[in-house]
């Protein structure tokens, strides 16, 4: 499948008691959520990451069908959306009625109603693995999108149903009034649903898993039901996209179709593809990149969705691993203590090959400008930089960076791959 | 757009730095609309005609209040609600006062409740909307509030401008109402439906009906129906490639009659009816285009050609928009109060050029203004849309449109 | 009755077009095991370069070159795109050509913007052939099912009757055979991928003036085509065209006959309630068929995935 046996054997590690060095990664990235309102303490900053913190529970939850269960599926943003649906429809009883509940529990009952359209679902649809789970995954997707613009009492049509969470009892005396608060809350979930997915990858059934995706004949031998041990992944993933669901509501106070649609059950894929399906790890970095993309590329330059989808291309065709894939192929090396090896080939490659990437953008952004701004309105700006985009001169720079740049990287090329040959290798001995 | 400020966006989220003060002689508007995606033509064309309606109005003429420009952003939105509020987020951080919006009811709901809200809990930093074109009426009914404004006649004042005009129609015997399956087409089709029973009550609705939005490939089967239906007239409000679709099916089985529809002209649709939808198709809008009301609108049209040569200005409301904010602000005497500026919109009358008087009720900050049913033709056309020779013509016009509807607005001011 | 003709008539047509679509998606799945995704892009590609061609020399010259164009392009896609990302395995290729997919709609925006083209169907068709009940039927319609049916039969002629069409069923279930044989199994897949994508071209230029020419044609089409060849059992030619015709008249008699889902309501003895708005089911009460018209297709292909996995006509597991 998708992973190198040595990315596998990184999931199927054994866990052999808890020490400090396996708690160390947890304790960093808990800190971490920590600080970052401190280090960036603006609203909007708060949002993304609000945003980042949201998907990065997703896509995990996304990552224990694909990644751990081999399943892929094109409708999964249903389980979240109608967990977050059902959260906002909690958040408005609240309101209306005074029911007595605290907001930071919502998710909980997101997550339920996740499970339970889950067990659902899965009842027929974990029947079969490969593309018929896929296509059923597809079908039941697009239906229940359809029906969120069809039964409106539930979903509330296309302007979807919003509520306040202000309403609900004060937790400690925090109304969840400002961003920061509502951060908070989310990064508690965060931390704690992705503790619960890692552990769920340790269990047997997590185990399990791994085994039925490689080989569910093998696992049927061994006297498990494939089907049942697909089943339980298809439901705790439902689970944790039904929590993440519940954060959306939280943070945005509001739920439309848009949730539903095959639009975000493509982007949760293409997130967990790009961080990496072979690790745990993989999807967050796929949701904190993919969330920067969005946010702020978008800002920067209208064709976005031209990069993100070259980029989308190219990472499947040269790395399959995704990010996490990539970052992980140098642990061999740190193991052994030789990753300075790669760092001035590094150099002599990657400069140039951003030189290049530069070029192309630039030539890419050039043209466009020329096909559609208004005649006339020659003048733009790049990297700081106003000209008129009529000018050869804009163009020959593109293309000399562009080629100049491939031209360098490609000649540096065997040298990294000596270099890498070396790192990865022990002294001494044969490879 | 200006890329200085995207990269300063960048900058300031990277670095946080929070809401900075509004320098006095800058007055900041966020255009939060579709800029890339599906929509994203509408999205650029509309921020094209702000940009060029605030450079007109407002910056060359040296500013209002002895010298406070206008400075308008884009800000994509993708269409999407969610996207929307990220990007409401970062505007208000950036320090913008004003956010205008105009594409789908549905991101206008999320914006002006998640307005609403940022104004109550962070009464330092509170924004205007601006909503040049989201036409859900709730939105200055059940669902209105201070904050609000709307700058587009609602889709009940364009169908109660449409059945006056279908009123007077002796030949209209049979209406057939079809719509997109989301809560605008249900709108148009329940005042439609309310509307003729009661001022035709002869006229006979012989088919009522909702598609799934943006989902159907061929419109030709609805087209059989319509035209086996008898139906004398059609009322839609599709729009984009549901209308196109629509239309040029409906053409292509031989239907002649007016077909009443709210957007059917410019981002290529005008172009891609041509000769077909000649007589054909009709929509009602406000701003009167052809024949020109006056010498301004040729000379600003013209403006406008000479600077985007394929652009249409399809939205007058958006000259009307920046123009009315422009005047409001000169009369509340402030750039930076914004609940100064609202209230002095409220009942102000302004003049637009294209020939219409605005005026933004109180009550419900919906504006009232001449609305006009147009024809899609090439004869009689000064100004055509995508240069195809094309364009609307006035064929009836209403004084003040719907400035006696009801409203169940009850708002709460600051 | 006009009307059932006519609608068999124009189910036809959007069957037939289907079948262009799913034809060369089923080939390319049987030969390769391998969805494609962006089967619907090259579709939408066909159309666009068909309207770039129309510009300067008109419309037939496109009904040629643009599909032999897209034939290239999706060759090309195939030999240094698909088949290294083959060795990673099935759900890396379908990803990748989902990636495509996206690539492709922003590539087609970046060259001719986000507006619908005004791509027209050739003046010499735009007549209408003959009428039914009043009911017009555009020639342009019947020159469709025309190039449609004669697709169809020279692609069985091909596979049944010739030497390549015998090498290609032969790789289909046998690749390494043939391939120790002597044949150019690599070869092979390439050209059919190229076929397939080049049918997808044709479909796409035959339907760009009628369905309209913009970035989001593909998507609007594209999973629809999935479904019927799902429905249709992955690999079977004539499952898909059987699906294909189902999934055309299932959509436009779906779309004709108001049928209203509150009598269904009523003989599960319910009452209409006076007051809709506080009903739970007010939209059931008055939901119709036509509403739901284009998701049937979907519902259709559950039922038949959760009973048949293998589709009506398949053999092997989808």
């Amino acid at each position: 499948m998708t992973q190198t046996a040595q990315e596998r054997a990184h999931v199927s590690a054994p866990a052999s008691g808890i020490t400090l060095s396996r708690l160390m990664p947890w304790i960093i990235a808990i800190l971490f959520l920590l600080i970052m309102p401190i280090l960036f303490g603006s609203n909007s900053a708060i949002t993304i990451m609000n945003q980042m913190m949201i998907t990065i529970v997703f896509a995990l939850a996304y990552n224990m069908l694909l990644g751990q269960g081999g399943m892929l599926s094109f409708g999964h943003a249903v389980y979240m959306g109608v967990g977050g649906f059902m959260c906002m429809h909690i958040i408005r009883m609240v309101e209306k009625y005074g029911i007595p509940l605290p907001l930071p529990v919502l998710p909980l009952f997101g997550g339920l109603f996740g499970l339970g359209l889950a067990m659902i679902i899965g009842s027929f649809s974990t029947r079969k693995a490969g593309t018929v789970f896929a296509m059923i995954s597809l079908g039941i997707g697009e239906l229940i999108a359809a029906c969120s613009v069809i039964i409106v009492v539930f979903f509330g049509g296309e302007e979807g149903i919003s509520g306040d969470r202000t309403y609900g009892l004060p937790f400690f005396g925090i109304e969840f009034l400002q961003q920061k608060e509502v951060y908070y809350l989310l990064a508690f979930w965060t931390v704690l649903s992705t503790i619960l997915m890692y552990l769920f990858s340790r269990t047997p059934v997590g185990r399990m898993a791994n085994a039925v995706r490689d080989n569910p004949e093998r696992a049927e031998f061994l006297g498990y039901s494939a089907r049942w041990v697909r089943y339980f992944s298809f439901c705790a993933s439902g689970f944790f996209a039904g929590i993440a669901g519940g954060m959306f509501a939280i943070n945005y106070e509001i739920l439309t179709g848009e949730q539903l649609s095959l639009i975000q059950s493509g982007a949760i894929l293409l997130i967990t593809f790009l961080g990496g399906v072979g690790l745990f790890f993989g999807p967050i970095i796929g949701a904190i990149v993919f969330t920067l993309l969005q946010t702020v590329l978008s800002l920067q330059t209208e064709i976005w969705q031209l990069y993100v989808g070259a980029l989308f291309v190219a990472a499947v065709m040269f790395f399959p691993g995704g990010l996490a894939g990539v970052l992980m192929m140098h642990v061999p090396a740190i193991r052994l203590g030789k990753l300075h090896l790669l760092i001035v080939p590094y150099i002599r490659t990657l400069v140039p090959a951003v030189l290049c990437i530069i070029g192309v953008a630039v030539i890419l952004e050039i043209l466009f400008h020329v096909r559609h701004s208004a005649p006339g309105d020659n003048e733009m700006t790049l990297f700081w930089i106003t000209f008129d985009s009529h000018n050869p001169v804009a163009w020959a720079i593109g293309a000399v960076l562009a080629l100049g740049g491939f031209w360098l990287a490609r000649m540096s090329a065997p040298d990294l791959r000596d270099a890498w040959h070396r790192a990865n290798t022990l002294d001494g001995g044969a490879a | 757009m200006s890329f200085k400020t995207k990269f300063g966006v960048a900058a300031a989220l990277a670095l946080s730095v929070s809401a900075t003060a509004v320098c006095a002689e800058e007055m900041k508007i966020a255009f939060i609309d579709p800029l890339s995606g599906p929509f994203a033509s509408t999205g650029s064309n509309g921020l094209h005609q702000f940009e060029f309606a605030a450079d007109k109005l407002v910056n060359e003429k040296g500013g209002i209040l002895g010298g406070t420009t206008f400075k308008v952003d884009g800000f994509d939105n993708k269409a999407s609600p969610q996207e929307s509020l990220i990007q409401l987020q970062v505007a208000i951080d950036q320090g913008y006062k004003v956010i205008v919006q105009g594409n789908s009811s549905g991101v206008a709901h999320a914006l002006t409740d998640a307005i609403e809200k940022h104004n109550k809990r962070n009464p330092d930093s509170r924004v205007l909307f601006l909503n040049y074109a989201a036409v859900d009426p709730a939105l200055t009914n059940d669902d209105c509030n201070f904050w609000h404004f709307r700058f587009d006649a609602n889709a009940d004042i364009k169908m109660d401008v449409l059945t006056d005009v279908i009123k007077d129609n002796q030949d209209i015997k049979k209406v057939y109402i079809i719509g997109q399956d989301y809560s605008f087409g249900k709108a148009v089709s329940a005042a439609a439906n309310s509307m003729l029973k009661e001022k035709r009550p002869d006229i006979e609705v012989v088919g009522d009906e909702l598609h799934p939005i943006g989902k159907v490939k061929d419109f030709t089967p609805y087209a059989r129906k319509i035209v086996s239906s008898g139906a004398d007239a059609v009322i839609t409000g599709n729009w984009g490639a549901d209308m196109l679709g629509l239309g040029k099916a409906l053409v292509a089985n031989g239907f002649s009659g007016p077909v009443y529809t709210y957007y059917a002209a410019g981002s290529g649709i005008t172009a891609a009816f041509g000769e077909a939808g000649k007589g054909v198709i009709r929509l009602v809008a406000e701003g009167q285009l052809n024949p020109p009301p006056n010498d301004q609108v040729v000379e600003y049209y013209k403006a406008y050609k000479a600077k985007y040569p394929d652009g249409n200005i399809d939205q007058p409301r958006i000259y009307n928009t920046i123009g009315f904010l422009s005047a409001a602000i000169e009369k509340a005497g402030t750039a930076d109060d914004v609940v100064s500026i609202g209230k002095a919109m409220e009942g102000m009358e302004w003049d637009s050029i294209f020939g219409t008087k605005l005026m933004m009720r109180a009550e419900d900050h919906q504006v009232i203004q001449n609305m006009h049913v147009l024809v899609h033709t090439n004869e009689g056309v000064t100004f055509d849309y995508d240069n195809s020779g094309f364009g609307t013509v006035t064929e009836s016009t209403i004084d003040m449109a719907g400035m006696d509807s009801p409203t169940t607005c009850k708002m709460d001011r600051p | 009755m006009d009307l059932v003709v006519i609608n068999l008539i124009d189910g036809l047509v959007t069957g037939l077009l289907l079948f262009l679509l799913s034809s060369g998606l089923t080939l390319i799945f049987s030969m390769m095991g391998v969805l494609n995704f962006a089967h619907a892009s090259f579709y939408m590609l066909g159309a666009y370069f068909a309207y770039q061609i129309s510009l300067y020399v008109g419309f037939w010259p496109g009904l040629i070159i643009a599909p032999v164009l897209v034939g290239v392009l999706g060759a090309l896609v195939e030999r240094y795109g698909l088949r290294r990302v083959h060795q990673y395995g099935h759900v890396p290729e379908l990803i990748f050509t989902f990636g495509l997919a996206l690539l492709i709609e922003e590539i087609v925006q970046f060259f001719w913007g986000k507006n619908i083209v005004p791509f027209e169907e050739p003046a010499a068709l735009q007549f209408a052939l003959f009428n039914i009940g009043g009911n017009a039927v555009p020639a342009y319609k019947v020159f469709m099912i025309f190039v449609a049916i004669a697709i169809f039969l020279g692609l069985l002629y091909v596979l049944t009757k010739t030497r390549v069409g015998m090498i290609i069923q032969a790789a289909l279930s046998y690749p390494k055979t043939v391939e120790a044989l002597g044949h150019n199994v690599p070869l092979i897949f390439m050209g059919v991928f190229g076929v397939g994508t080049a049918l997808a071209g044709v479909a796409g230029v035959i339907a760009g003036p009628v369905l309209g020419t913009f970035p989001g044609m593909a998507f609007l089409l594209g999973s629809i085509v999935f479904v019927t060849i799902v429905i249709g059992g992955l690999g079977s030619l004539f499952g898909a065209l059987v699906a294909s015709l189902l999934i055309g008249w299932l959509t436009t008699f779906a779309a004709t006959y108001n049928f209203e889902f509150a009598s269904i309501l009523t003989a599960f003895g319910m009452e209409r309630p006076e007051d809709l708005s506080e009903s739970y089911l007010r939209d059931l009460w008055v939901l119709t068929l036509p509403q739901i018209g284009p998701i049937l297709p979907y519902l259709l292909m559950v039922l038949i995935l959760v009973v048949r996995p293998y589709g009506l006509f398949g053999k092997r597991d989808a």
